[in-house]
């Protein structure tokens, strides 16, 4: 068993020994260990030059990892958050993303993000968002969401990988979480969802942050005889499409979790594809567990109540199945 | 001007601004004619710039731009057809016909865009000399960017940062004076734009951007020092368009007066004159010039009015290394 | 000779007006030249001519507003002028250059009240178990399919009531579309019909009383679907005991000498091309169904109460298929055209029939039937009538048999022919009348 923060750890290591194109960079990392002890001893081990701590100047430092990878690294940049990547996204979705296609295929930005997402910890509206749905609408890049430390891991290399720009979001209260880790597993492709408990009843659909709530929910609504299927998208660009639509064929019944708003959601996304491709499977209507359409309040019951949890999920499947 | 250079670099330096200047006239009536479409901005009056700079590079060196790059990017190497026809949107554009004007690419010719973002390719630059530092490369990275992009936080940070980690960036600042529709006094609470980068530590002139001469020699210098030190260093080249920003612009925000002013210091007509008294250069000479140049411009219509129509078919090509479906 | 046009200046423009002119007729003009003001929406514009030449035409009045691409002036050539001469122009009518504008985004306006039972977020107060309601108001609403999120309770803190829950319900009667539709979900839709099960007496228990798949399980399901030849077995085995039970069968039977027929086949045969031949076969049917014009009241149909003649002489052919099945389907009149015709089209409707791809009146308008078991090699067959028709005609094979000619016995082919007749419409006289007629025309090939 290994934390979430540890199997990223690892991923960094490994490519910093095994590729000296590989760099890390962003603010805190070095020094400070990173804000959220990622890359803790990272700058003794591999120096200055490998793991760079940058100033506070997110556009330009994203930028400048566009511009590296473009001139032949493979550069990680590390956003503190996401809700501090908003100052760069003109370099993203102007750059990142287009890149290769406005040059006409002559150039490619293979480049890595990583951000904390998500809320949870009372810091209030600033530093709460869930913003993935505004990456995964962007043709040009990619998008992963890690749920376990396998995939924490199996992801980075993945994402160091591609020729394209992959955006990684680390929801922040999963990097204490402790789960299988091996580090020399085969990995699975990045950009599948994956079927982390099977079921017959509903399909219950989660990414990030909100899986282990959609698992918690799925063992409370076998205590009641329904039988729910959860499934982690695991890539949010390319959305695996198929097997969201596979799942609902074999339930009938839908129930997508995302911690996001509602409106515009990637849960919206997952409802507009199974009325397209599923439709004649669908026996009840298709069901979003979404967060209340507020900035996240600080006061912890307040923030409870805002954001997706458990007994909302369970609510929402039995009413889907019909017994609720 | 001095005019201390040689016969031939006269020649050139007369040639390849005359290639800028010809080259954007048949732009402007080909965007009039609509074969050219969506945005057009000409270097018209900034051809010492682009020519100068150009010359105090090496080939290969990296070049970022922005959108009034044609001038740029056919001094550079570019051949003058790509560049048409990729103002014409066709397959054989310089950027298969996916950018257009504004976006001129080239691997071959380590000309890095063509962006349109004001600022925008401050952040590249200072990326791709990072990847320069890190691979030990000799490479000076120059970023062109005009007077408008020094409002922009990226420019700061920009200069911090490539100070900061002693980036090999050349930061090149074509002042013509107006961003977009704004004059430089309206934008810059700081009347000289020199006394900008020495805040973050970085080396900062200005050069007289109409003489192409003076441009070329300040260039190099530059270049070669950031090349030496693999420090960063800023040059202002003070010039002027004598067009509108772009094609749809009544100039409501100046003069003609002042137009006119400037146009009595054309870089062209500067070079000419001066190159005749000096007796580097004839009036035959210039004449071939015209013709080569004409000849090249006819040449280039031609490239991009044969050229095809990239295929609907391969309309999600290079949204990613591999399509996704 | 050329133009000067309306130029394009911007990605949005799709007209100007010509605001001055800077030059008259007669003037001299070069490559570069301003000649002439463009008012736009951003302002005045000075444009330039292109080519070098001498105005000839002004086309334009100031003031006047003119689509991007319109000819505002024509310029002659001068004399020996540098620069280029652009003398093409587009002469098709005018690109619009405007962008296009964006696209409204159109759709009914987002329901206030949400109509989907399905969206549930977390309610408001303090509980996370959903929306302040009493389990009454609950009930209610979901008996009227409201969905409690998206109400603001005016009750106590916000609480939903009844009242808010009617309401709303009735803002959804009124705005959603009336009509006698099912509430179904799709999925249950599907198996409905895949299970061929009615719906109107189907009780649904979702939200509103939708039906879902649960719901249809309470239906007995219909014994599995037939496959096509099991439902032929079952529909000729219906007609054949009808048959069997209404229809007092009488059968003539007789033995016609087929020497003369067959003689002049193959003597036909012989001077025709291949796809010329014809069969014996249609000897027979054309036989048949001229016999019939003598003996009408044997080409008919029995309906409920009495006998309604044939509209013509509709001969069905009894074609068996491939897979143990079998269908009459009719050869319209075939009493008229040509031979080769006949063939041609007996040949076709064989082929369909066993194809599958039979029209349905050729099943519904045959006024008697043939069938003919020459090719088993029987002798003869005894055949039953097709309801409602009133006759049969069955022929077995064309056999070599030992015949009496001129008090000889020679080797003849001939072949056995039965009429089984509805008694209640015809007598065995008259069937015997008709094999006489048959017998008579098959004697006299050249005739039919």
């Amino acid at each position: 068993m290994t934390t979430y923060r540890e199997a990223i750890r690892t991923a960094l290591r490994r490519l910093l020994l095994e590729d000296s194109r590989v760099f890390l960079m962003g603010e805190d990392v070095g020094r400070y260990g990173g804000a959220y002890a990622v890359s803790k001893g990272l700058l003794k081990e591999f120096g200055e030059e490998r793991i760079r701590d940058t100033p506070l100047c997110e556009s330009t430092f994203l930028g400048a990892g566009i511009g590296a990878a473009l001139g032949g690294m493979r550069p990680i940049v590390e956003v503190m958050t996401v809700n501090f990547s908003m100052l760069a996204l003109d370099q993203v979705v102007n750059n990142a993303a287009v890149m290769r296609h406005m040059s006409g295929g002559q150039f490619e930005v293979p480049i890595a993000v990583r951000m904390a997402t998500g809320a949870g910890k009372q810091i209030a509206a600033q530093h709460s968002h869930s913003l993935e749905n505004w990456y995964a609408y962007i043709p040009g890049i990619k998008v992963l969401a890690p749920a376990t430390a396998q995939d924490a891991h199996d992801m980075l290399l993945a994402a160091v990988e591609d020729p394209d720009p992959v955006f990684i979001f680390e929801h922040q209260m999963l990097y204490g979480i402790e789960g299988p880790f091996d580090p020399n597993a085969t990995p699975s492709s990045p950009w599948k969802a994956a079927v982390l408990h099977p079921g017959s009843d509903v399909s219950l659909i989660a990414y990030g942050g909100s899986v282990h709530k959609a698992l918690a929910a799925a063992e409370e609504l076998e205590k009641e005889g329904i039988s729910a299927e959860v499934i982690d998208l695991r890539s949010l660009r390319p959305l695996d499409r198929s097997a969201i639509i596979t799942s609902v064929s074999r339930t009938h019944r839908a129930v997508v979790i995302d911690e996001a708003w509602k409106t515009g959601s990637l849960a919206s996304e997952v409802s507009a594809t199974l009325a397209e491709e599923a439709f004649y499977e669908l026996d009840a209507p298709i069901a979003r567990v979404c967060t209340r359409e507020v900035p996240i309040p600080y006061a912890k019951h307040l923030e409870d109540a805002a954001l997706p949890q458990v007994p909302a999920i369970v609510e929402a499947a039995r009413r889907s199945v019909g017994s609720g | 001007m001095t005019v201390d250079i040689s016969r031939d670099h006269a020649l050139d330096l007369m040639l390849q601004m005359l290639r800028i200047r010809r080259l954007e006239e048949k732009s402007a009536e080909l965007y009039a004619k609509q074969k050219i479409r969506g945005f057009l901005h000409l270097y018209i009056g900034e051809e010492a710039v682009g020519v100068g700079a150009m010359r105090g590079l090496r080939d290969d060196d990296n070049v970022v731009a922005t959108y009034r790059e044609h001038g740029h990017a056919l001094v550079r190497g570019i051949p003058a057809g790509e560049i048409m026809a990729e103002m014409y949107g066709k397959a054989n554009g310089c950027s298969g016909g996916r950018g257009g004007s504004m976006h001129l690419f080239s691997v071959e010719r380590r000309f890095y865009g063509g962006h349109a973002i004001v600022g925008g390719g401050l952040p590249i630059a200072v990326g791709l000399a990072l990847a320069d530092k890190m691979k030990g490369e000799s490479r000076v990275t120059a970023c062109f960017f005009g007077d408008g992009a020094t409002d922009e936080g990226e420019f700061h940070e920009s200069l911090n940062l490539a100070a900061l980690w002693k980036l090999p960036v050349l930061f090149l600042c074509e002042n013509n004076r107006y961003a977009m529709g704004t004059a430089f006094k309206r934008h810059v609470s700081d009347d000289d734009i020199v006394n900008n980068p020495p805040a973050y530590g970085v080396h900062s002139e200005t050069v007289d951007g109409m003489d192409v001469v003076a441009v070329e020699r300040v260039v190099h210098n530059a270049a070669e020092s950031v090349r030496e030190t693999g420090e960063p260093r800023f040059v202002e080249l003070r010039t002027y368009r004598f067009r509108a920003h772009s094609m749809y612009d009544a100039e409501l925000y100046r003069s003609k007066a002042e137009v006119e002013e400037w146009k009595k210091l054309d870089p062209i007509e500067q070079l000419k004159d001066r190159a005749l008294a000096a007796g580097l250069i004839t009036g035959a000479d210039i004449e071939a010039i015209e013709r080569e140049v004409a000849r090249e411009i006819e040449e280039a219509v031609e490239f991009a009015e044969q050229g095809a129509w990239e295929s609907i078919g391969d309309l999600a090509r290079h949204t990613y290394a591999r399509d996704l479906s | 000779m050329a133009e000067f046009i309306m130029p394009s200046l911007g990605a949005d423009m799709t007209a100007g007006t010509l605001g001055k002119w800077l030059v008259a007729v007669g003037d001299r003009v070069a490559h570069g030249d301003i000649i002439a003001e463009v008012e736009t929406d951003k302002g005045t514009i000075e444009v330039e001519v292109f080519t070098s030449g001498v105005i000839e035409a002004l086309l334009v009045e100031e003031g006047e507003k003119v689509p991007v691409g319109t000819p505002l002036a024509e310029i002659g050539e001068a004399g020996t002028e540098s620069g280029t001469v652009s003398a093409s122009v587009s002469g098709s009518a005018p690109e619009s250059v405007s962008g296009s504008a964006p696209e409204s985004v159109s759709g009914p306006a987002s329901a206030p009240v949400s109509v989907s039972a399905g969206i549930m977020t977390l309610g408001g107060g303090g509980d996370l178990n959903g929306p302040m309601a009493t389990p009454a108001v609950r009930r209610r609403a979901h008996e009227l399919d409201v969905s409690l999120h998206a109400l603001s309770g005016s009750g106590e803190h916000g609480r939903i009531t009844q009242e808010d829950v009617e309401r709303a319900a009735f803002a959804n009667r009124v705005r959603a579309p009336s009509g006698d539709r099912v509430r179904i979900s799709p999925y249950a839709k599907r198996l409905a019909r895949q299970r061929q099960i009615d719906l109107t007496d189907v009780r649904g228990t979702g939200p509103g009383g939708a039906i879902g798949a649960r719901d249809l399980e309470a239906v007995p399901a219909k014994p599995p679907a037939d496959s096509p030849k099991e439902r032929m077995q079952r529909a000729i085995a219906a007609a054949m005991t009808r048959a069997n039970d209404e229809i007092p069968h009488y059968y003539v039977e007789h033995t016609i000498d087929m020497g003369t027929a067959l003689e002049w086949l193959r003597a036909k045969n012989q001077s025709s091309s291949v796809n010329e031949r014809l069969v014996s076969g249609v000897l027979l049917l054309r036989a048949v169904a001229r016999a019939l014009r003598k003996h009408p009241q044997l080409n008919a149909t029995w309906q409920g109460s009495g006998v309604v003649r044939g509209d013509g002489f509709h001969v069905g052919l009894a074609v068996s298929l491939r897979g143990g099945g079998l269908v009459a389907p009719a050869l319209r009149d075939a009493d008229q055209g040509s031979l080769l015709e006949l063939m041609a089209r007996m040949t076709d409707l064989v082929s369909r029939a066993r194809a599958g791809a039979l029209r349905s009146s050729e099943l519904t308008s045959p006024t008697i039937t043939l069938t003919s078991l020459g090719e088993r090699g029987v002798e003869s067959v005894t055949p039953i009538i097709f309801p409602p028709q009133v006759a049969i005609v069955g022929f077995g094979a064309i056999l070599t048999r030992p015949w009496v000619v001129n008090d000889r016995i020679v080797a003849r082919p001939v072949v056995r022919v039965t009429l089984g007749a509805d008694h209640r419409v015809s007598n065995g006289h008259q069937g015997a009348r008709f094999l006489g007629t048959l017998d008579r025309l098959l004697q006299e090939p050249e005739k039919l």
